[in-house]
């Protein structure tokens, strides 16, 4: 058999006087686009010389639709930002509204919202993790991943309800306790978590394909990741270790053990390297808060900021005023600014929140790390070819909800 | 040496082979899929699905028409219309919820002051057409009669942490 003809090496860039290059539009509806990403690729052959990706496709106006909506009812949009990890996106909202009105959570509501956080985190990653293993070809550890993600699901609904659009931190703590028995299932589940993380570890860690598809694909250096404002796992492959919850802890992340992993090449096989070690991390934060779960209130007393339990409510003349008020008006926070960040599972997910005393956010800013990482997308692809920009994509773990907003 | 380990490793597809062992392991696992629709994963009496207006016991329907959830509502999915009935007590002549906007947040139940409006259990809804998602008041009460028996449970199994 004749090898086949090489392509005619070309230091053009795509052009019509280049036989090789053309452009092509890689999504909105590809599988492998993660949702709606629509890139304008100029290829050359099958490398990639230029990567432009557009936005918009699902922009909903949530920034500008918060300002007319008060805190109770802004709250909601948060879990809709990014879909993979809702809690994470409702605790910065709550933490920002908190800092201006000078409250402080109670410490069951501390542990709670850390150990929601946590599980969102285990949520993300195992999606992201399998998601970018199916990319490259491997399609046992997205079954497995979601079945994983089912139990981790089966927790958030019990808790709150809903499975995804959870609704539950609230400014001032959780809106509900945890219900009889869930804090002991979660502690049976963490106990054997490892387990599965082990499982995708051996499918995938040193299998030759995976390392083929992923090692020194996408490569960024740490000061490049820095520069490009990357944070999350993608900043620590690049072997920076900075991470919000060690570096400016919230909502009491100072008191457990655990560590930061670090990558050292920054490539995609890092990537999911360091994705992977954060579920262990967040499965030992998890079991800590489980063992030390304090007693009390799950949020604030405070009858400006909190309804009252119904029973009261349907007691108390005071009480249900409070209510009307709260459910009506809202509760007024005073002026000031705030931007406040809370380690996201996919990086640094900030809220600048601008208050005018009243009962609606002036301004509400909402830094996605997403966002970020659509930008790095063409230097990270550059003169890389058309397959390993899928392998890029998964490992940037890029989700349109909060990149579009 | 160790390059001699790896490359025999290698050479005997070592990592592919035991990736496959793990698969065929798990074929022989019970299976964790459920039958739907003849088997279903159980719900947690907080789940919030389908709306549903409720009634007392007397047959009497429980909303006030104080429109507390009308004004939570950030979807601002539900309208209500109200005046005073021949019997001089205040009721809605109107309860509209489109349940196209509506975007599940279970606010409008936390808001009710009299438990009339709630999220059931019911989750299987889905219709052929647009129109058929705008609840108007007798669909709502039907869904509330229909699942009654559930949702009492539920917000009785609820009631301590509300």
């Amino acid at each position: 058999m004749t090898a086949m003809p090489k392509p005619a090496p070309t230091t053009l860039k795509a052009s019509p006087d280049n036989p090789h290059s053309f452009t092509m539009n890689f999504g909105p509806q590809h599988p492998a686009a993660h949702g709606v990403l629509r890139l304008v690729l100029e290829l050359d052959g099958e490398i990639v010389e230029r990567a432009d990706p557009h936005i918009g496709l699902l922009h909903r106006g949530t920034e500008k639709l918060i300002e007319y909506k008060t805190y109770t009812q802004a709250l909601p949009y948060f879990d809709r930002l990014d879909y993979v990890s809702p809690m994470s996106q409702e605790h910065a909202f709550a933490l920002s509204v908190e800092k201006l009105m000078g409250i402080s959570v109670p410490p069951r509501g501390q542990a709670i919202r850390v150990l929601f956080a946590e599980v969102s985190r285990c949520l993300n990653h195992l999606l992201a993790v399998t998601a970018m293993a199916l990319d490259v070809g491997a399609i046992t550890p997205l079954l497995w991943g979601f079945e994983e993600r089912e139990i981790l699901l089966e927790f958030y609904e019990r808790a709150s309800g809903a499975r995804f659009h959870a609704n539950y931190f609230r400014p001032g703590g959780v809106v509900q306790d945890l219900p009889d028995g869930l804090a002991e299932d979660m502690m049976a589940w963490s106990r054997n978590f490892h387990k599965t993380v082990d499982r995708l570890d051996k499918l995938l860690t040193n299998n030759r394909i995976f390392r083929q598809r992923t090692v020194d694909i996408g490569r960024c250096t740490a000061a490049e990741a820095e520069d490009w404002g990357f944070t999350g796992p993608v900043l620590r492959a690049s072997g920076v270790a900075w991470d919000l919850r060690k570096s400016q802890p919230y909502d009491g992340y100072e008191q457990y053990d655990f560590d930061i992993p670090v990558g050292s090449n920054g490539d995609c096989f890092d990537r999911y390297l360091v994705r992977m070690a954060e579920m262990r991390e967040s499965n030992k934060i998890i079991q800590q808060v489980l063992a030390s779960l304090p007693d009390g209130p799950v949020r604030v007393s405070d009858r400006k900021v909190t309804p009252p339990a119904r029973s009261e409510m349907k007691t108390s003349m005071e009480a249900l005023i409070h209510h009307f008020k709260l459910y009506t008006e809202g509760f007024h926070v005073p002026a000031g600014e705030t931007y406040t960040a809370v380690e996201a599972p996919k990086g640094e997910f900030a809220v600048y929140l601008i208050s005018d005393g009243s009962n609606r956010p002036y301004r509400c800013k909402i830094r996605a790390p997403s966002y970020a990482f659509m930008q790095g997308i063409e230097f990270l692809s550059r003169g890389h070819m058309l397959a390993d920009l899928v392998a890029i994509l998964g490992s940037l773990d890029i989700v349109f909800g909060e990149v579009d907003r | 040496m160790t390059s001699l380990v790896r490359s025999t490793r290698s050479l005997l597809l070592l990592e592919l082979l035991n990736g496959m062992r793990l698969t065929l392991v798990e074929m022989f696992k019970k299976p964790s899929t459920v039958n739907y629709p003849y088997e279903k994963s159980p719900l947690s009496p907080r789940f919030r699905g389908e709306h549903a207006l409720r009634r007392y016991a007397n047959g009497e329907e429980r909303c006030i028409a104080c429109k507390l959830c009308e004004a939570i509502c950030p979807a601002l999915a539900i309208t209500i219309e109200a005046e005073p009935r021949s019997d001089g007590s205040r009721r809605t002549t109107r309860y509209d919820i489109d349940m196209t906007k509506c975007i599940y947040c279970g606010l409008c139940q936390e808001a009710c002051p009299v438990d009339a409006i709630v999220e059931g259990p019911n989750y299987e809804f889905a219709t052929e057409t647009h129109e058929e998602l705008l609840y108007d008041k007798q669909k709502l009460l039907d869904n509330g009669d229909r699942w009654e028996a559930a949702i009492a449970a539920n917000l009785a199994a609820d009631a301590p942490y509300r």
